[in-house]
């Protein structure tokens, strides 16, 4: 592996915001014809370091080398002239254009005539043939599978002529087979002599495709392996700085059904699924875990659950009892305790104090308010108590929310639910983006509130989180949900299956 | 160059910068005198004395602060919950023509007659502003467009009135509506002095605006809102009920302008009533980051420009836009100030 040519170099970059030290000094090389894989938690600096070479930051000190030569620094642009493409987390395609049209975007005039478009056809033709990277040119972009979109960005960069690749959490929105696929993909793409980077923090992603593992941690390279003198144990160890004790919850005791949905259909919003014909019982003393491949329903149950829509047809059944005016405040009246998805746009108002945060969902009720006036040395006192017992770092009560990390916005929104204590729990990837410690201490929450009798609903999309944690697991697909699987009966594969539209009565 | 956001702004920062803006103001004031052929000290004391110089000149800025309080409230009220309201301009004409229509037609002795003409001028100017507010909540009609437009349609009512059912009879042909009687008349606060109770009136407002939004939960409602509607919404907020109490807030407010005006001033309605005091609301109530007791400090502030600027034109000869240009150059150093409390500017 040493003796291949380096076809990128990082040198001692460091970028500092404020206090926070995002990098410190990292370096490291990529050579050509190789997998490089990045392992870090969320707010490792993967993404600090990734905007760095690509210009979008100037790094405080450090250089950036490609193919030998130095890159200018905060010039975006400069590193796709010298050949590095970019697939972000989140596609940049135009949905009302066809595969072959966006892939021209940005590279020459889209209508005229005598631009090559033949030309450029069978050249991306070639690419998607030799690359493995089956795409319909002419399919309009909206109308392809996530995967699918996957495959044009990728071309995309291929036909920019990029001879390094950097791909951002490539697997997050695909199920287990899409992911092979990819894999596939990209052992092609360096058997070709590309190089790539490859950006996770999911240990046997990185195990299953790379060659190498660099694995940052607090901004700093924790070690640099070759991925066959490795396992997925030691790189655990890297990242996180410690052994890791993940949760292994033993088996819940099922109770009795505290929330049931017989027959619920919800319509479709924008690009995100309905339900369609969902029953599902939520029982007391077991968490109910929900996999699948994000927008494929999971937002429209969770809306569900939390009161902010109602079924369009079909029932839901609170304690027995058709709910009847089902909005936010009827169901934290039914006892639902919330997590919502996005704890910055949906959990929390970012320039309120922690105190104002915590009586958000309370603050129309005694204790907090009498009459239309807040007491807010009560207010204060209740986000006092959940700071202490939900272990909030943060300056006081009166701080705002926004200067904390999601690690502790996360436990005071948790704090929040669980103080008023609920019967029935909605967690809408409660650990997505949390540091290792916040992560445990949050299932452990969860975990004890199963315990106590909550019947918890699990949402992610991290299906070791789902398989660990659930005492039951429905797989949803298109709005469509699968029946309930013990715990331990499906393998990951043969969940795979269920989220990719497969085993479904309706499916062909 | 780019822009960082400061964690900590510091006392310094939150002092000084305000201060430069005003300093800036003064500047750029001071070069317009110039321009205009006058000594830029000369000019600045006049408007100083003019403003605040004697008794007289003082009580002549508060009474022009007054109507600016209730329309810096309106808006002040109104943008914490992210409503656009432009439209305070149609809604102090609305407050304006209640008060003249119970003070004028119904006879009623003045210790009944004026809490009456208030309650329907509040009532009214809250209900003009309801319409682009559901338009906006049901519909999603933008309300910048609908209250924006409200305010010729509202002008164009009270000109037609004004030249047909409530014209004046004894008014010389001049459109312009019968005068109140003198006890359907706010007192002055000082008998002998020409400044009247809606003053305090708008005092008044502007700490109950405060208490409620600092005390009660319409107040943290509105601000939840504002900040955040989808947060607002999970956490079960009602937020097309509290748009609806905002806008019959903030129309009220504004109305309580058009009522001052004509039972404290004015004895009248007629189509100069005011000279854009609905739009000058929106300026007072930026200056003041929209704090409800900074609005009145900040209309006083603009009203002491304008009425300084009249004098001082009188007797320098120095055209009074150098008035509006200050007030605005003001607000734009201002907001610039503001700016460079939160973020910082970086080179890169």
């Amino acid at each position: 592996m040493t003796g291949r040519e380096v076809v990128l170099r990082l040198e001692g970059i460091t970028k500092r915001f404020g206090k926070l030290t995002a990098n410190d000094a990292i370096g490291f090389a990529l050579h050509r014809g190789e997998v490089l894989a990045l392992l870090g938690e969320n707010g490792a600096g993967k993404t600090t370091l990734m905007n760095i070479l690509f210009g979008h930051y100037t790094a405080d000190s450090g250089t950036v080398e490609v193919f030998g030569k130095m890159l200018p620094p905060g010039a975006p642009g400069a590193a796709l002239a010298a050949g590095v493409g970019m697939v972000h987390q989140h596609f940049t395609l135009a949905g009302n254009l066809t595969v072959l049209e966006n892939i021209l975007l940005g590279t020459r005039p889209l209508f005229g005539p005598g631009l090559g478009r033949a030309e450029a056809r069978a050249r991306v033709e070639r690419l998607s043939r030799d690359f493995g990277l089956a795409v319909h040119a002419d399919a309009k972009v909206k109308t392809l599978s996530v995967g699918e979109r996957q495959r044009v960005e990728i071309l995309k960069a291929l036909y920019r002529e990029a001879r390094i690749l950097i791909l951002d959490e490539p697997t997050a929105v695909l199920t287990p087979q899409e992911s092979e696929a990819l894999f596939a993909t990209l052992k092609r793409a360096v058997a070709q002599g590309l190089s790539i980077i490859f950006i996770s923090h999911k240990l046997h992603e990185v195990m299953a495709v790379s060659d190498r593992v660099v694995v940052l941690r607090h901004g700093k390279v924790a070690g640099e392996v070759a991925t066959a003198q490795t396992d997925r144990h030691l790189l655990a160890e890297l990242m996180v700085g410690a052994e890791v004790a993940l949760p292994h919850p033993a088996p819940g005791i099922a109770g009795a059904t505290l929330m049931e949905l017989r027959d619920v259909s919800t319509p479709a919003e924008g690009n995100r699924s309905g339900l369609c014909r969902v029953s599902l019982a939520l029982r007391a003393g077991q968490i109910t875990g929900l996999a699948g491949v994000s927008g494929n329903g999971q937002g429209a149950l969770a809306d569900l659950v939390s009161g902010l829509i109602a079924p369009e047809s079909g029932a839901l059944l609170v304690g027995g009892a058709e709910v009847s005016g089902w909005s936010p405040r009827a169901a934290l009246a039914a006892g639902v305790g919330r997590i919502p998805e996005d704890r910055h746009a949906t959990g929390s108002i970012a320039d309120f104090t922690l105190t104002e945060n915590a009586v958000l969902e309370g603050y129309a009720q005694a204790p907090f308010s009498r009459r239309g006036w807040i007491d807010w040395r009560r207010a204060r006192a209740h986000a006092e108590a959940i700071i202490a017992k939900y272990d909030v770092r943060c300056p006081g009560p009166e701080a705002r929310i926004r200067l904390l990390s999601g690690g502790n916005m996360q436990k005071l929104i948790l704090g929040r639910a669980l103080e008023a204590t609920p019967r029935i729990i909605l967690a809408n990837q409660p650990v997505r983006g949390l540091d290792i410690g916040a992560l445990t201490y949050v299932q452990e929450r969860l975990i004890a509130a199963r315990d106590a009798g909550a019947a918890v609903l699990l949402i992610s999309e991290d299906l070791d989180e789902i398989r660990v944690l659930s005492d039951v697991i429905h797989v949803i697909s298109a709005g469509r949900l699968s029946p309930p699987f013990a715990r331990g009966s499906k393998t990951p594969a043969e969940l795979g299956v269920w989220m990719a539209g497969q085993g479904f009565a309706d499916a062909a | 160059m780019r822009l960082e956001p400061v964690a900590d702004p510091g006392l310094v920062r939150l002092i000084g910068l305000p201060v430069l803006a005003l300093a800036a103001t003064v500047g750029v004031a001071s070069v317009l005198a110039m321009l205009a052929g006058a000594n830029p000290l000369a000019v600045l004391g006049l408007i100083v004395q003019g403003a605040a110089g004697s008794k007289f000149a003082a009580l002549e800025t508060l009474n022009r602060a007054t109507p600016l309080i209730f329309t810096g409230l309106a808006v002040a009220v109104a943008f914490r919950a992210k409503l656009w309201n432009i439209g305070a301009e149609a809604q102090l004409y609305a407050g304006a023509l209640m008060t003249v229509v119970i003070g004028t037609q119904l006879g009623l002795p003045g210790m009944l007659a004026l809490p009456l003409m208030a309650g329907a001028a509040i009532l009214t100017g809250g209900l003009v502003l309801l319409g682009p507010v559901l338009l906006k909540v049901r519909l999603g009609v933008d309300e910048v467009v609908t209250t924006l437009l409200f305010n010729f349609i509202m002008l164009l009512f009270v000109s037609m009135l004004l030249e047909g059912v409530l014209k004046d009879p004894m008014g010389m042909g001049w459109p312009k509506s019968p005068a109140l009687p003198r006890d359907a008349r706010l007192p002055r606060i000082v008998e002998g002095l020409r400044l009247h109770w809606g003053f305090g009136l708008a005092l008044i407002s502007a700490v109950l605006v405060w208490v409620i939004q600092v005390k009660t939960t319409l107040g943290y409602e509105i601000r939840a809102v504002g900040q955040n509607p989808q947060a607002a919404r999970f956490a079960g907020i009602p937020v097309g009920r509290v748009m609806v109490k905002t806008a019959l807030l903030s129309g009220g407010l504004a109305a309580m302008a058009g009522f001052s005006e004509v039972a404290g001033l004015k004895g009248s309605l007629t189509l100069d009533l005011s000279p854009g005091f609905g739009y000058t609301g929106i300026v007072v109530a930026m200056l003041a980051l929209l704090h409800p007791l900074g609005v009145v400090l900040s209309a006083i502030f603009v009203a002491g420009v304008f009425v300084g600027a009249n004098s001082m034109s009188r007797a320098a000869e120095v055209p009074t836009y150098i008035a509006d240009i200050s007030v605005a150059t003001a607000l734009l150093f201002m907001v610039l100030a503001i700016l460079l409390t939160r973020f910082r500017v970086v080179r890169g």
